[in-house]
């Protein structure tokens, strides 16, 4: 018998269908599920856009070729935007990893990021005399600066008085989103008479590469660094005992504050990176929408790929697809865009589900005489 | 568990390079001629011209700002006789989410779009890089509410809408003087140092104290050009503070009908509003875009569009104000917005003439003088006398 069991009832015994932890599952079994709850995810979406008059193989095909290909006078121009679309979720959802493997509840990347971006904005706004790398390589270490201390103060309360994280981060997002507000029709307005922050020089803006901004080379180092921190230092081991049990990270002898800090610094700092390289590689500028939500959306895509930061990589790509080619949708069969947070509320529900089948299997009670 | 997630991220991507592999159509998308000339100098066939538009908020809203776009766009669409496929639409597009902008832009590009017109202020810097691309010379940038043109393919567009903003502040002040209580509220998207709305403050309260001189304007800013929340709490905040008449500059109607549900009175903004608070709103300041519209587009159609900024008011019919919703307006309303209006249309009335004092009591324009063009889009960042936040 399993040791763990999820009663459905409070009554132990005679239930119709029990819930039971699977022992691990066969590899190639997880895959499948997985395979299957991505294909039912799919299908169910076509349904959804079937009812809305569409055909959904088209809608799909449109989606892809939206995500991928531009048109005759700019062909590579749809696969650019894809990546400028996933750079920032990249980031941040690896961001996020660090926190989440310590399983301090980091809701709080949208602050980070932002309070990454005007650290950067900062320099881009007030020093744009300096030598073009030097000024980049002072906004990127001021974006990771400003995003790990906005990362760190929660912690800090954590740590000390036992503060609860997931509120705390969440309510510094909106201090910092009120900030850039302040700061647009206050001592950073640009031109007088209008609300908004004066754009960066171009001494201050990240070169392109191949095409886009030099962030996307950044976000796949970030990856790699991500993956071995986490996997192969004693850092990321460290906060692999912390999230599991801080009582035993205790006994080994591991400093439990030290490493919280630690790590949402610089869980922090990367999501800082992400809102600088979205200031000076894409928005030219600070403003409200510089997250354009990925501090939130950012959370589904770490769980979802289980904190492994190659997954991560793949699925920021396909929610990055699925969102470059939804606004297409709009333009060739007149769908409405909300369309992607339908479809990736669907693909999550389904992903979600899967998990549970993954970890749990149901036992269902055999056949008995009558007994009621 | 590690191994597994590696498959996974394999299978996927391999998923997604097979729905790629069995996609057909993905040879680009099929365009119309690519013209090289620059934008606005030859004449493009009727049936090639594609219209594109950014809005910020949906196109299936029923009043506000984007609904008043919207309008305009069919408007021009129909007065044009362009087919549905002729113009592309694209709304809830944030105008501070610069990447989605982007991308929003490019689509519209990659469709083939002539002439891109962009709805919302921080649209500008995008559009204008876009404008500024020397691959995208032959096509018009045209956008709304800004300051910024280029002299080749990007202009700017927008209107005197304080004219009718003073039209409606009789209006308001009328309503107020009946009821013997001289303070009005007005919700704003923006706090004074945005020029389009505090300048429409300012005339608001102008308007109504060419009647009730000694009506007072409170302000509630909610920080967001559409935000209803906010708006229906800064309405009821106003309310609250014993305010009876409410302006707007905000782009839902909720503040209208907050007003009608507390007992007061409002004057709406963008579109007619006298439909969603039958008895509460008196009348509106309203934009016709498609009188825009339709030039615009026709021009491009003809090769003489210029890259000029384009402002206009009520000479053209650009703005108005609605029809004045008789079982709410004071009596007398009606005559008085009439006479105002043939004053304004004569030039007799000059909405901003000096003096104007500012809300510190420093004198901001001498008697008899008049605020420039340039002063008036981007120089209202004070309050007139009469006007102070809540």
């Amino acid at each position: 018998m399993p040791e763990h069991t999820i009663t459905t009832k409070n009554a132990a015994r005679e239930q119709a269908v029990r819930i039971v932890k699977r022992k691990e599952l066969n590899t190639w079994k997880a895959v499948l599920l997985r395979a299957a709850a991505f294909v039912l995810a799919l299908a169910a979406g076509g349904i959804f856009i079937l009812m809305m008059g569409s055909n959904p193989l088209e809608a799909y095909a449109i989606i892809v070729k939206g995500a991928f290909v531009g048109s005759v006078r700019n062909p590579l121009s749809s696969i650019q935007a894809t990546v400028i679309i996933a750079v920032p979720l990249l980031i941040v959802s690896l961001g996020l990893a660090f926190a989440f493997k310590m399983k301090f509840w980091n809701i709080g990347a949208e602050g980070q990021m932002i309070a990454g971006a005007i650290f950067a904005s900062y320099f881009a706004l007030r020093h744009s005399g300096m030598p073009h790398v030097l000024l980049l390589l002072t906004m990127f270490a001021a974006g990771a600066a400003g995003g790990g201390l906005w990362g760190l103060i929660p912690a800090l309360f954590k740590v000390r008085f036992g503060t609860n994280e997931t509120l705390f981060t969440l309510m510094l997002n909106y201090i910092a989103l009120y900030f850039i507000k302040y700061l647009e029709s206050g001592p950073w307005q640009g031109t007088k008479g209008f609300a908004s922050i004066a754009q960066f020089d171009l001494n201050a803006r990240l070169p392109n590469i191949g095409g886009v901004h030099a962030g996307w080379i950044v976000a796949l180092m970030l990856v790699v660094l991500t993956y071995l921190y986490l996997n192969h230092s004693k850092h990321g081991y460290e906060i692999s005992v912390v999230g599991e049990s801080q009582a035993t990270a205790r006994y080994a002898g591991m400093n439990v504050r030290r490493i919280i800090l630690r790590t949402m610094f610089i869980s922090g700092a990367v999501c800082g990176i992400a809102g600088m390289i979205q200031v000076s590689g894409i928005d030219y500028t600070l403003s409200m929408g510089i997250t354009g939500g990925v501090g939130f959306k950012g959370i589904t895509v770490a769980w979802l790929a289980q904190l492994n930061p190659f997954v991560i990589a793949g699925i920021t790509g396909i929610f990055s697809i699925l969102e470059k080619g939804s606004g297409v949708l709009q333009s060739e069969l007149g769908i409405n865009a909300a369309m992607t947070g339908v479809l990736e509320g669907i693909i999550l529900f389904f992903f979600l589900g899967c998990e549970f089948f993954i970890r749990y299997s149901f036992v269902f009670r055999k056949r008995r005489a009558k007994s009621s | 568990m590690k191994k597994l997630t590696r498959i996974l991220a394999l299978v996927l991507s391999l998923a997604m390079v097979v729905v790629l592999a069995s996609c057909d159509s993905l040879k680009g998308t099929d365009e119309t001629t690519v013209t090289t000339a620059l934008a606005g100098t030859v004449p493009i066939d009727k049936g090639a011209i594609k219209v594109g538009v950014l809005h910020i908020t949906s196109i299936e809203d029923t009043s506000g700002y984007t609904f008043a776009h919207h309008s305009g766009i069919m408007e021009m669409k129909e007065s044009l006789g362009l087919k549905d496929e002729q113009v592309i639409e694209k709304d809830n597009v944030s105008d501070t989410d610069i990447p989605a902008t982007k991308a929003a832009i490019q689509d519209l590009i990659n469709a083939g779009c002539n002439i891109i017109f962009a709805t919302s202020f921080n649209y500008m810097n995008t559009m204008e890089e876009f404008a500024n691309n020397p691959d995208y010379q032959d096509i018009i940038f045209s956008h709304c509410s800004g300051y910024k043109s280029n002299n080749v393919n990007f202009n700017n567009y927008f209107g005197r809408i304080y004219e009718a903003r003073y039209l409606a502040g009789i209006a308001a002040g009328l309503k107020a003087k009946q009821l013997n209580k001289p303070l009005l509220g007005y919700v704003a998207a923006m706090d004074v140092t945005m020029s389009e709305v505090t300048g429409g403050i300012d005339a608001w309260a102008l308007g109504i104290q060419s009647v009730y001189p000694e009506a007072k304007v409170k302000v509630k800013v909610t920080g967001s050009w559409y935000n209803p929340e906010a708006e229906k709490a800064a309405a009821q905040a106003l309310i609250d503070a014993g305010c009876v008449v409410i302006g707007q500059h905000c782009d839902s109607d909720v503040t209208q009908t907050t007003a009608q549900d507390n007992g007061v009175f409002g004057c709406g903004y963008n579109s007619d509003m006298t439909p969603f608070a039958p008895k509460g709103h008196i009348c509106a300041p309203i934009w016709n875009w498609g009188v825009y519209y339709t030039a615009a587009v026709q021009a491009a159609i003809d090769g003489t569009w210029k890259p000029v900024n384009y402002y206009e008011g009520m000479n053209k019919g650009l703005v108005d104000i609605s029809p004045i919703n008789e079982d709410v307006a004071a009596p007398g309303t009606k005559e008085a917005v009439e006479a105002a209006k043939a004053k304004i249309a004569s030039g007799e009335l000059f909405v901003f003439t000096g003096p104007l004092y500012d809300n510190t009591g420093k004198l901001v324009l001498a008697a008899g003088e008049k605020l420039t063009d340039a002063q008036i889009t981007g120089g209202m960042t004070y309050y007139i006398k009469g006007v102070d936040l809540l």
